[in-house]
């Protein structure tokens, strides 16, 4: 039985650049400004970077494919640069690659960037998706919103929920993510909303308005991995390691059986079950104190919560309102404001919750900072409900 | 040999276009209009075209795809065939999905092409074959302020011709071709040139039409008199009645030409009538088909007592009831793509469709058919070679499984205004099918308010997409609710 990736691996240095209509930034400044910060919190140099992955998502927008755009963009000193890519779960691709690639010891240090150029398309809304010559002739030209919009239907319908309480309990997850962005400086989105405002917004997949609806945002987002040793020997102090690093794919079991009731995300629930055992945690309402979670849309985040198994099934919206998400509550959710508020560049997302977890387990967070949390999780969920990768990582300090 | 309809059915777009509305909008450019302006027309959605109504229509007389549908032939009449070259009633055969086998031919060129093409396919209906299936739709556009906004429908009816159990024999039937010009349409244009109606009138159908009549009944040895049901459409008012005159037919044989509820259909109307007629007809009445168009062709039809024995799945009557009156005049433009509405950049998406990788899943996109496991029963959308087994995945197990005629729900579902579609909000969602099977679809004939999680839903057969650098029409199934034959207003 494989020993899992507990402990092998340490973050050496973090970067995320500021996120949101970057209108004066291309995709190559982006990733400067994450890759820069990043080699400077982890006080160390290109030459002594062993391997790169390389996390973007569109190829119409942005930088196109292959390693060679951000090799040349960060003038990496001719090593191994990847693109990855995996819908929106790129980013912890990226870094999952890179995390193994240290823990096999075939590099001492590796980078994990991510970056997208949203706002070069002209419209609102995600970029329009190529999926290949079959699927155009028989799928919907299915919209984001309106793939996740049908967990609403199917919670609602499974549960005996009216829509109306689906919609507050939802407005709740985007006001409290609002009210979290408002004090981060690198979000895209940092006005405080109110429920009223939420409810009131128009419709853009029923039953979702405009404030149920995450940001598309530029940015870019990096992590230098390495090992614990290293770390130390580098001087670095209380370290933060991965405790697990899983990611469960679709394989047709949501759309070829007729089991699936459509009202939750089934690979979440595999992820999480394979991380917690990884990271040997055996009641994460108790022990996961932050996370970070895939909120593309506000009720990817309630039916999250039930994923990961800290909101029993049934009472994500009970816990919701109750503020057990909150910054104040027991596990604070998207305490940096999530995709909702910080923004999602696609292939940088899973990153930037990365990046958020490791800022409030060393204390840095500034004004959004948490107690004294033990663990952090991440949970970055690419494609759509009925068919997705999703990836789940736990952090933590490093006692060894 | 006895030959004639063995069965029938009928469709008729959803919407009912109020010619008031229509009037309403264009009466500052054209008030001499103002006497038709009453009633509604049929509107085809803007996914429908003459396929997807032929379709629809034959459907409306063929067991389930998932039954036997044996069928040695498809005829597609119409002047609006999306196709040039490619055989359309092709196309209606890859959606019904009838074996490939089955002959296939469209027939064209002028408004009787509908009876042109019944009597063409009953000169040739062996003793012994299956029955062939004529199918008649007409999607036609006319210029905005025109009166044939106001005449016109759209619709399609089908008629399975055969030689066995027969409902209504044909005793005979004639032609006559006259290159008599009342309107044409150029190969390659939308609308029709109309000379003066007066000129049609006294000069063409009342001099051509009561000839291919009269021919007809001589043939079959009846005189006027004894002809229950006269069915001759025309939008040109009072015009049937002239002729059962001249012919000395009793005026209350005369059928409706339905022209207040539906307008008129086109090369399909006459068929369209005579599927709505048949249904309350008694055994052994004389129908007496007539239709104008470069002439003229008449049938004469004498009902069986096996009539009573046959019932389409919905016919003309369902089909009625289930319409919604629409009153926004700009959406019947915007359909027929005679207003161009600001689409926004995700309207510039490319709609290239692969023809290799059509062909390779034809039965699948044309048929709705997916593929069974006969291992775990479970059901595949689209096939594939390996199935889905919790225990392992299951190699080579699959075998075809029509879906389009069986029962389904909506396990999920919304409904956006963000992505480019030409009747938003764009409703889509996971259709749950009895005995397996899930496929997330497109709904349509949808309206805010219309659907929830468990809705019974039915499949049908209609535009996807329509390429418009190429010219390229791409079809597929959609979901629709399942409608009782109740009125909605």
């Amino acid at each position: 039985m494989a020993s899992g990736i507990k402990d092998k691996v340490a973050i050496l240095g973090m970067g995320c650049s500021r996120f949101g209509e970057r209108w004066d930034a291309s995709p190559e400044d982006l990733m400067v400004e994450a890759y820069t910060e990043a080699l400077a919190d982890a006080g160390i140099g290109p030459d002594q970077i062993d391997a790169a992955w390389f996390s973007t998502h569109m190829d119409d927008v942005g930088v196109g494919r292959g390693g060679t755009p951000m090799g040349i963009a960060l003038r990496l000193p001719f090593i191994g640069v990847t693109r990855v890519e995996n819908f929106c779960a790129g980013g912890s691709e990226a870094v999952r690659n890179a995390v193994y690639a240290v823990a096999s010891g075939a590099c001492d240090i590796a980078l994990a960037l991510g970056v997208e150029k949203l706002k070069d398309t002209g419209y609102g809304g995600l970029p329009l998706p190529s999926v290949g010559t079959l699927i155009p002739q028989w799928y919907p030209n299915a919209v984001a919103p309106a793939n996740f919009a049908q967990l609403a239907s199917a919670y609602q319908a499974k549960h005996g929920i009216d829509r109306h309480d689906l919609k507050r309990a939802i407005a709740h997850v985007s006001v409290k993510s609002h009210a979290n962005g408002a004090l981060n400086p690198k979000a895209h989105l940092r006005k405080p909303i109110t429920e009223e405002q939420v409810l009131n917004a128009p419709i853009i997949a029923e039953p979702l308005g405009l404030f149920d609806c995450c940001g598309v945002s530029d940015g870019a987002a990096a992590a230098l991995v390495t090992t614990p040793e290293i770390a130390k020997a580098l001087g670095k102090t209380d370290l933060v390691t991965f405790k697990a690093l899983q990611v469960a794919v679709s394989n047709g079991w949501e759309m070829h059986s007729n089991a699936w009731d459509g009202s939750y995300v089934h690979t979440a629930r595999i992820a999480a079950r394979r991380a917690y055992e990884e990271a040997g945690i055996r009641t994460p309402r108790e022990e996961i104190g932050m996370m970070e979670v895939h909120d593309c849309f506000s009720i990817t985040e309630l039916v999250t919560t039930e994923d990961l198994f800290i909101s029993p099934e049934g009472g994500a919206i009970r816990d919701v309102l109750d503020g057990f998400y909150d910054a104040d509550g027991k596990v604070p959710c998207q305490i940096d404001g999530g995709l909702k508020c910080f923004g999602h560049p696609i292939g940088a997302s899973g990153i930037r919750m990365l990046y958020e977890m490791y800022l409030q387990l060393k204390g840095r967070a500034g004004e959004r900072q948490l107690g004294n949390p033990k663990f952090g999780l991440t949970h970055n969920l690419g494609g759509q409900p009925s068919q997705n990768v999703c990836s789940i990582s736990i952090v933590g300090g490093y006692d060894g | 040999m006895t030959s004639g309809i063995v069965g029938f059915g009928a469709y008729v777009p959803r919407l009912r276009m109020s010619r008031q509305a229509v009037h309403q909008a264009n009466a500052w450019f054209a008030p001499g209009l103002k006497g038709k302006a009453k009633g509604e027309r049929s509107l085809a959605n803007w996914d429908e075209d003459t396929i997807t109504m032929a379709v629809a229509a034959a459907r409306d007389c063929l067991p389930p795809s998932h039954e036997s549908r044996a069928l040695s032939g498809v005829v597609l009449a119409s002047t609006t065939l999306p196709f040039a070259d490619r055989l359309n009633a092709g196309v209606v055969a890859a959606a019904l999905d009838l074996d490939e086998t089955v002959s296939a031919l469209d027939v064209a060129g002028s408004r009787r092409a509908g009876l042109s093409a019944v009597n063409l396919t009953l000169d040739r209906v062996r003793q012994g074959e299956a029955p062939v299936l004529v199918a008649a739709s007409d999607l036609r556009i006319s210029r905005a302020a025109s009166a044939s906004e106001l005449e016109f429908g759209d619709g399609a009816a089908a008629l399975l011709l055969g030689s066995e159990n027969v409902l209504a024999e044909r005793l005979s039937s004639s032609t006559l071709t006259v290159d008599f010009v009342d309107r044409f349409r150029q190969s390659g244009e939308d609308i029709d040139y109309v000379w003066e109606e007066r000129w049609i009138r006294d000069e063409g159908v009342s001099k051509i039409a009561p000839k291919a009549a009269a021919e007809a009944l001589r043939k079959a040895g009846l005189s006027g008199a004894e002809v229950d049901h006269f069915i001759f459409p025309t939008s040109l008012k009072g015009m049937s009645a002239q002729v059962a005159r001249q012919l000395e037919i009793k005026p209350e044989a005369v059928v409706d030409d339905l022209a207040d509820r539906l307008g008129d259909t086109g090369v399909g109307h006459g068929l369209l009538l005579l599927t709505g007629l048949l249904p309350t007809a008694r055994p052994g009445a004389v129908i007496l088909m007539l239709e104008f168009g470069n002439g003229a062709e008449a049938v004469v039809w004498r009902t069986t007592d096996r009539l009573a024995e046959w019932t389409p799945q919905r016919g003309l009557a369902g089909w009625l009831e289930r319409g919604v009156t629409e009153n926004n005049y700009t959406r019947m433009l915007a359909y027929r793509g005679q207003l161009e509405l600001e689409k926004g950049m995700r309207g510039e998406q490319d709609k290239k469709t692969a023809l290799t990788t059509l062909h390779r899943h034809r039965r699948a996109i044309m048929g709705l058919v997916g593929g069974r496991c006969t291992q775990t029963g479970s059901v595949h959308f689209p096939p594939s070679r390996l199935s889905y087994d919790p225990q392992g995945a299951a190699l080579d197990t699959q075998v075809p499984y029509p879906l389009a005629d069986r029962p389904a729900h909506i396990l999920s579902w919304s409904a956006e205004y963000l992505s480019y579609y030409p009747s938003p909000p764009h409703h889509y969602g996971q259709i749950d099918f009895a005995g397996g099977g899930r496929i997330l679809m497109e709904f349509t004939d949808v309206a805010p308010g219309d659907v929830e999680a468990g809705t019974p839903m039915e499949m049908v057969f209609r535009v996807k997409d329509r390429d418009q650098t190429r010219r390229f029409t791409r079809y597929f199934w959609k979901a629709t609710p399942v409608r009782a034959a109740e009125r909605t207003n």
